[in-house]
């Protein structure tokens, strides 16, 4: 499915332009549960927006729905230009790799599904490799390595193909959190390098100010976004940054944003699943 | 095991404990059937001896040998008559089985519509349906196929077919994502992903395929329209010859046997370095 519909919103002063807006998207299940209800999101052009909110806000549906995974019930997507789903890269929850497969094979599967052969997808395949810091475990299956490892032969395969904008569904909530702090880094690197779009899923205040250019906090019964906090500290954040005043007092303040989209569904129970 | 004898000076008395009981158990895995076997031997022997059996009732260990050795040239002929049966209607089941599964993972409609009469098939005694099959099916060989085939396919139509449906939800997202075809799919996911299963199927309708081979043979065999294994049984029985019904036998079992352990050694160089069934268990 190719969704294309060329909509440009006035470049709000100076910004990069839109790659895709939300508006007032909604989302019913067949078994009756809102996941998503008058969603108005934008997302501009080299953006790394994180999706902040507590179990059942409508985060992943969300990305699902970007991802042209899942259709809305109502509204719609608009995307500047056109799109398809090879300018899409998604990274799952879990590594999701083929359990057969080499590292290299695995990151060479959507190129491959694109019918590029093994040697005209060596080049792209390594250099991805090379940039998740995997060089040399290209033969190793996946049992073999570590979460972590794991989670970078992920990403390597989701941006094999360049995708213009890459979705990501709480990727590192299964790592420790050495391990995550590491990938954190990796990934902004990598962003920073390609300035690719990133829309990333997560429940951790922390991470998300850490990473993103804008936090968008999302609330829960139904799912809804609730507020918007830019993230105003400079690129390349580093170690400095994690434990600089400014990153808790960042922290502090999405916190305080999330806590009050918390208290927006109380009343109805709580516990999430 | 040259590790653990190197380092068994330097263990706590715990892991030596552990480290020993390892070995054991791997040297009595291996011992302790073969030294059951050996001695319901001799005592098959002594029973022979002691109760002054005949020949014709129950031939004595070593006369059931000779008779291996004697009577080599027909029992070898006749076990490849059983093996040509058992191989082909095994291969049958695979090419069967699998394009079956395949034909259902394409369509839930297509299974639920099919599905029941496979085990109709699979649990309607074939020693039933084979008088039918002898109606209506001239050639020998194509008869016992059809018999052998009937009993293999099934546990591998149905393990593959679970294991095509079983594929992790997530991946079949990726391949969505990334616009695989059909094809791509079932090539590269869903293919794979079934092995584990279809392998597990393999080592069942490998057996089952001797024993419809073998079934087979004794329904036709019993009109004297076979020469493999089972009627050499049948014959041997008719004609009181004990030790060679004995020696068809004991070739019959470790047919049975050398099948199985091929498969699984099949199964084990495909799986061992991805499939948890495969793995070493880790302390």
């Amino acid at each position: 499915m190719i969704r294309e519909k060329v909509t440009e919103t006035p470049a709000a002063s100076g910004e990069a332009p839109m790659l895709l807006a939300l508006r007032n998207v909604g989302k019913i299940f067949s078994n009756g549960v809102t996941a998503l209800s008058k969603v108005d999101l934008a997302i501009r052009e080299g953006d790394f927006l994180s999706l902040l909110g507590p179990s059942g806000c409508g985060k992943s549906t969300a990305l699902r729905l970007i991802a042209g995974l899942s259709t809305p019930t109502s509204g719609q997507l608009d995307w500047r230009g056109s799109i398809d789903r090879s300018n899409i890269g998604f990274v799952f929850q879990e590594p999701t790799l083929l359990p057969w497969a080499s590292v290299f094979d695995n990151v060479w599967l959507p190129l491959r599904l694109k019918n590029v052969s093994r040697a005209r997808a060596e080049p792209a395949v390594m250099e991805m490799l090379s940039r998740v810091h995997l060089t040399g475990f290209e033969n190793a299956v996946p049992r073999e390595l570590s979460g972590g490892m794991k989670m970078r032969v992920s990403i390597a395969r989701a941006m094999v193909t360049k995708p213009r904008i890459l979705l990501m569904d709480e990727p590192f909530a299964a790592l420790d959190e050495i391990t995550r702090f590491k990938l954190n880094n990796d990934l902004l690197e990598l962003w920073q390098d390609e300035r690719f779009t990133v829309v990333f899923v997560t429940h951790s205040v922390f991470e998300s100010v850490f990473l993103s250019s804008r936090v968008v906090v999302m609330a829960a019964r139904p799912g809804r976004v609730h507020g918007e906090l830019p993230i105003n500290a400079p690129y390349p954040r580093d170690e400095a940054f994690r434990t600089s005043p400014g990153y808790a007092a960042l922290c502090r303040q999405a916190s305080g944003v999330l806590v009050d989209a918390i208290n927006s569904t109380a009343g109805s129970h709580n516990d999430g699943h | 095991m040259t590790a653990i004898e190197d380092n068994v000076l330097t263990l706590d008395p715990e892991e030596a404990r552990r480290a020993r009981q390892e070995r054991l158990e791997r040297i009595g895995k291996w011992v302790l059937p073969l030294a059951i076997m050996v001695l319901a031997i001799v005592l098959w022997d002594r029973i022979c001896v002691w109760n002054a059996i005949p020949q014709y009732i129950l031939p004595r260990p070593g006369v059931v040998l000779q008779t291996l050795h004697s009577d080599a040239g027909l029992l070898f002929s006749s076990l490849l008559v059983t093996l040509r049966i058992t191989f082909l209607s095994l291969l049958l089941a695979v090419i069967g089985g699998v394009g079956l599964a395949v034909l259902f993972a394409q369509s839930k409609w297509v299974e639920m519509s099919f599905f029941p009469f496979a085990i109709v098939l699979q649990v309607t005694p074939i020693v039933a349906i084979f008088p039918l099959i002898n109606i209506y099916v001239d050639n020998q060989t194509v008869k016992l196929l059809l018999c052998a085939w009937i009993v293999a396919f099934f546990p591998i139509l149905s393990n593959t077919t679970l294991g095509l449906n079983s594929v992790d939800r997530n991946l079949r997202d990726l391949f969505k994502l990334n616009g695989a075809t059909r094809w791509q799919q079932l090539r590269y996911l869903r293919l794979p992903a079934a092995m584990p299963y279809f392998l597990g199927g393999l080592k069942i309708a490998g057996g089952l395929s001797l024993i419809g081979a073998v079934v087979a043979e004794f329904v036709a065999g019993a009109q004297g329209q076979s020469s493999g294994l089972a009627s050499r049984i049948i014959e041997a029985g008719y004609r009181l010859n004990a030790p060679r019904l004995f020696a068809a036998l004991i070739l019959i079992s470790l047919t049975g046997i050398l099948i199985f352990l091929v498969l699984s050694l099949v199964s084990h160089l495909i799986l061992r370095r991805w499939h948890e069934s495969a793995l070493k268990q880790e302390r």
